[in-house]
Order: structure tokens, then sequence, then C-alpha cells
């Protein structure tokens, strides 16, 4: 646990972000329509919705990935959207895990993992290798330490992406479909690491499709849809009871695919 | 995975052109060899072409020179070339970078060097490789300053092919950049390092590994250009073999420089070939994964 509890985090319940009244346009089309959204210490937070709806957008959104065109971001109480905030310093408290992975296919795991410590942290190669192998030892990638990515299955690449954005020790994780590139019989050991995670007290915000995760890991589950959250609640209340119409057609087309 | 044998067999067969092709692909080539030979031996000047371009008698002078008679050796005089084109290519390849990086960085503070960067590359891309020689190496001296107007024209020479050639290799840097998936710079961004960092770490390594058979190609090229320098009086390969027909009257010396110069550049051309064939099983290999 050393990398993350290193990094003085929130207490528990302190808000670690808020949005407020966030819009994003791409090319012409309103993806995000107005969003707010407090994600407190220690808490999993599930945004779910149809594709297209804005999920991956809003997580690019709130590491400054995706420049917002209204409203406000805060993490930790200061505001990072306005323009000129110091990105780098903030993509250091918030760190995110693609769908894709995104590993750097030249370099070895360890490497990896130990880029960003190293050269934006200052982190001593000792130390950050030290870190990194323990990291790793946790989540059972010990043997894999000087692997390169393409020698790894797709479940390996993706708890190595997860362990490298721990490295870092975020007050914030974001997780964008994780699992969604991944064979399904892969799908589970990258849930575990992230049931493990929320069991630490990480706090996160993750875009799934795995509903039955999503029911099992959250304190809140979010429905976005056309870029606004439109039903926001405990996962029972929202896998059993949906409210509005539109969550509950689609949680039965999830249904219906056996998804649920 | 396939074995070893195998693939061997099938690029061997692919440069036969395929399964039986092995009579075909033998005949065609004695055929065209033997035109091109019927044609030399006895095409009506043929004895005299042999003379002029083939004596081994003149190539063997030409090569090792004859100082009494004030005649160069092509051999001595392509070392020239060797040194010219090695310092010629270390330089080469870190001005490209830097200029490939100041055009893939955006910060708005830095358009001005951004748009001389790109003026450069159109610049020497568009002028003639010979005429920039001329003008540096007869227009620097011209300017009595000091330093830099009494350099050896091997200097004058290095520095026009630096300057053409950069441009060219900037280019090739700059398709590498573009061809590192932008999810790669994203993830790097993502872990707070910044756009220079996400660069230098993530993107030039992998970029540089791409486009090293394109840049080997652009260098063979550089070797052989190497003897434009010969215009501002530089004794290098390609001048000694002028000087030894000008005072023999035979051409020989100019087949022995051609001789060295593809000795020295078939070599690198296969080199490339190889990288691009072993790049190519590379990444089948991975979409295999």
């Amino acid at each position: 646990m050393s990398a993350q509890m290193a990094t003085p985090i929130a207490s528990r319940g302190e808000t670690v972000v808020r949005l407020s009244g966030v819009r994003k346009r791409y090319g012409g089309a309103d993806v995000i329509r107005g969003v707010d959204l407090t994600i407190r210490s220690h808490e999993v937070v599930c945004l779910i919705g149809p594709s297209g709806s804005g999920k991956s957008t809003l997580l690019r959104c709130i590491n400054l990935l995706a420049p917002i065109d209204a409203g406000l971001i805060e993490l930790l109480g200061t505001e990072i959207s306005r323009p000129g905030a110091d990105v780098n310093a903030v993509r250091r408290r918030i760190g995110i895990v693609f769908q894709a992975f995104n590993l750097f296919p030249h370099m070895t795991v360890l490497k990896n993992i130990t880029l960003a410590p190293i050269q934006v942290l200052h982190k001593s190669p000792a130390d950050a290798e030290a870190e990194a192998t323990e990291l790793l030892r946790r989540f059972g990638l010990a043997e894999k330490r000087d692997e390169y990515p393409d020698r790894l299955s797709g479940g390996q690449q993706q708890r190595v992406a997860i362990v490298r954005a721990l490295a870092m020790g975020p007050s914030l994780l974001l997780l964008d479909e994780v699992t969604s590139a991944l064979d399904p019989e892969l799908v589970g050991e990258v849930l575990a690491v992230i049931r493990s995670l929320a069991e630490q007290g990480m706090t996160m915000l993750i875009a799934t499709h795995e509903m039955g995760f999503a029911r099992e890991i959250a304190n809140r589950v979010c429905f976005l849809d056309e870029g606004v959250i439109l039903e926001e609640g405990p996962p029972e209340a929202i896998f059993s009871n949906p409210q509005q119409q539109r969550t509950q057609r689609f949680l039965q087309r999830i249904v219906d695919a056996r998804r649920l | 995975m396939v074995p070893a044998s195998t693939d061997r067999g099938q690029r061997r067969s692919r440069l036969f052109g395929g399964n039986g092709g092995v009579v075909a692909s033998t005949t065609s080539t004695v055929l065209v060899v033997g035109l091109l030979a019927f044609l030399i031996l006895f095409a009506p000047g043929s004895a005299e072409v042999r003379h002029t371009f083939f004596s081994l008698d003149d190539m063997h002078r030409a090569l090792f020179g004859d100082p009494e008679r004030g005649i160069f050796s092509v051999l001595g005089a392509i070392v020239l070339n060797i040194q010219m084109f090695l310092i010629a290519e270390v330089l080469i390849l870190i001005l490209a970078l830097v200029i490939a990086v100041i055009r893939q960085l955006h910060a708005p503070a830095l358009l001005p060097i951004r748009l001389l960067a790109i003026a450069y590359t159109d610049f020497f891309r568009g002028v003639p490789l010979i005429l920039v020689i001329y003008a540096i190496g007869f227009g620097l001296p011209a300017l009595n300053l000091n330093v830099v107007s009494t350099q050896d024209p091997v200097v004058y020479g290095v520095a026009a092919l630096v300057l053409c050639y950069a441009a060219y290799v900037s280019e090739v840097y700059r398709a590498g950049i573009d061809s590192v998936h932008p999810s790669q710079a994203a993830a790097a961004r993502s872990l707070g390092l910044s756009e220079w960092q996400a660069l230098r770490f993530v993107v030039i390594p992998q970029a540089v590994r791409r486009v090293v058979p394109p840049l080997l190609n652009d260098f063979i090229s550089l070797q052989k250009d190497t003897a434009l320098v010969a215009v501002l009086g530089v004794i290098e390969a390609n001048r000694a073999a002028g000087i030894y027909s000008s005072t023999v009257f035979n051409y020989s010396g100019y087949t022995v420089a051609a001789l060295l110069f593809l000795i020295l550049t078939v070599p690198l051309a296969r080199f490339t070939d190889y990288l691009v064939a072993r790049d190519r099983r590379q990444r089948h290999g991975e979409v295999a994964a």
C-alpha cells in the first residue's frame, strides 16, 4: 500500500472532485450537456449508459485530456478547469486507465510503471523501482516485471496499466471501460484488481458496461444518457427500481443481452 | 510459430518468382544479361568503349594513383567521401530531429520558431543540392568574415550536405512521429508528463525505430552525393577520377570511382532491406499475438 498511502489523500467523506455544469462539444455535437457530479474520498462511483452517451468524454474532461467548454471542475477544492491551470500537476493527482491499455510497447513493464514517478515526481530510480516491484507483487505480476507488454495477455496488460496509474499515488482513479477490450475469460482478473482497490479505499470513477460488477462494487451509480446524468443513486435503487424510462429501457436491453 | 527453414524457403521462392519459377527466372536472367553483354561486346564502337571505360591497366593506375605523373589515387580520395559522409550523417541526424521536434510542439509561444522550421524545410527541399553547395562554398568565403569565410572547402561542402539532407530527414522523422498512435501521447500526458517529456520518452523512441529503413535509404543517397562537393575543387573520388581522365584521356578512372561507390552503398542497401523485412516480420508477429 506504500505507493498510494505515501500521498496524503483526502480523509473519508471529503470532496475529491466536483463537477458543476460541465459542457463539452466535439466536432459540432454536444457530447456533455451540463453534468453536475461530486465524488467524495473512498467513494466508488460507476458511470453507466449506452455507447456514445459521453462516459469516456466525461472521464477525459476530468483529467483535462479534453478541455471543457463550460462549467467548472474542482479537485480537492481547487478549480482545475480554468485555462492556464497546471495540467501536469492535475494529472499527477488523477490517474486514468484506458480501454486499450496504452502501455508503452518499447518499454518493459517495470519501465512503463517507473517512467512517470521518476520523471514527474522526481523519485530516485531505486525508490521508483522498489515501489513498482512491490505493486506488481501485490497484483500477482511480479514475474512479469522485465517483460515487454506484447508478451503479456490482455488481462495482464490492463493490470499493468492500473499499476502504472497507481504508482503515481493518485487521489482519484478514472477507469474507462477497462474490461471492454478483453476476452471474456480475462475480465475477472482485472475486476478482482479493481475490487481490491475499492476495499483499500481508493476513490474511483468507473465507466463500465459490467452491470453486475457495478452493482456489486459501486457506492453510487450514475446513468449517463445523451450527455446528462439522468438518474443517480445507490446501486440497488438504480438496478432494481429505476425511476426514469430511459434507464429502465437501457437496463432491459442489458438484461436481454444476458449481461446482468 | 512457423519453422525458420520454411520461412527461408518461402523467401527464396519469392525471389525466383514463386514455386516452379526457377526455370523461367533462370532463362530470363540469362537472356537479359546475355543481351546486355551482346550490345556492349558487339556494338560497332565496342572496342572503343571497352578501351575508354574498362581498360584494366588504366583502372589499376587510377585506383592507386601515380604521384610522379600528378595522378591522384581514387581509392585514397574516396576516404574523403567516407569522412564527409560520416560527419554529415551525425550532424544531419541531430539537426533533423531538432527540426522535427520543433514542428511537433504546439506551445503558442513557439510559433515563430515553428514557422522558421517550416520555411527551412520548404527551402532546402526545394533548392537543388548542387546550388546550395555553390552558394555556400563560394558565397561564404566571398563575405570576407573571420572564421566563417576561411574554412576548408570540405567544411562548406559538408555544411551544404547537412543543410539539404536535414530538411529531408526531418520530414522522415516527422512521418515517424505522426505514425505513433495519439493514444500513446495521451497515456503519457495522463501520467503527468509534459508535452516534451511525452515526445522524448514515449513518442520519439517509437518513431525512430519505425523510420530506420527510410533513414538508411536517405543515407545511401547521401553517400554518393558527397561526390558533388567536387565542384568546390575538393579532391574526392569523383574529382580524382576526373583528373585522371583529363590527364590521360581515358574514362576508366570514373568506372573505378563508380565501383568504389557501389562497394560502399550496396551493403547499406542490403542492410536496409534486411531491416525492412525484419520489421515486417515483427509486425506480423504482433498481429498474430
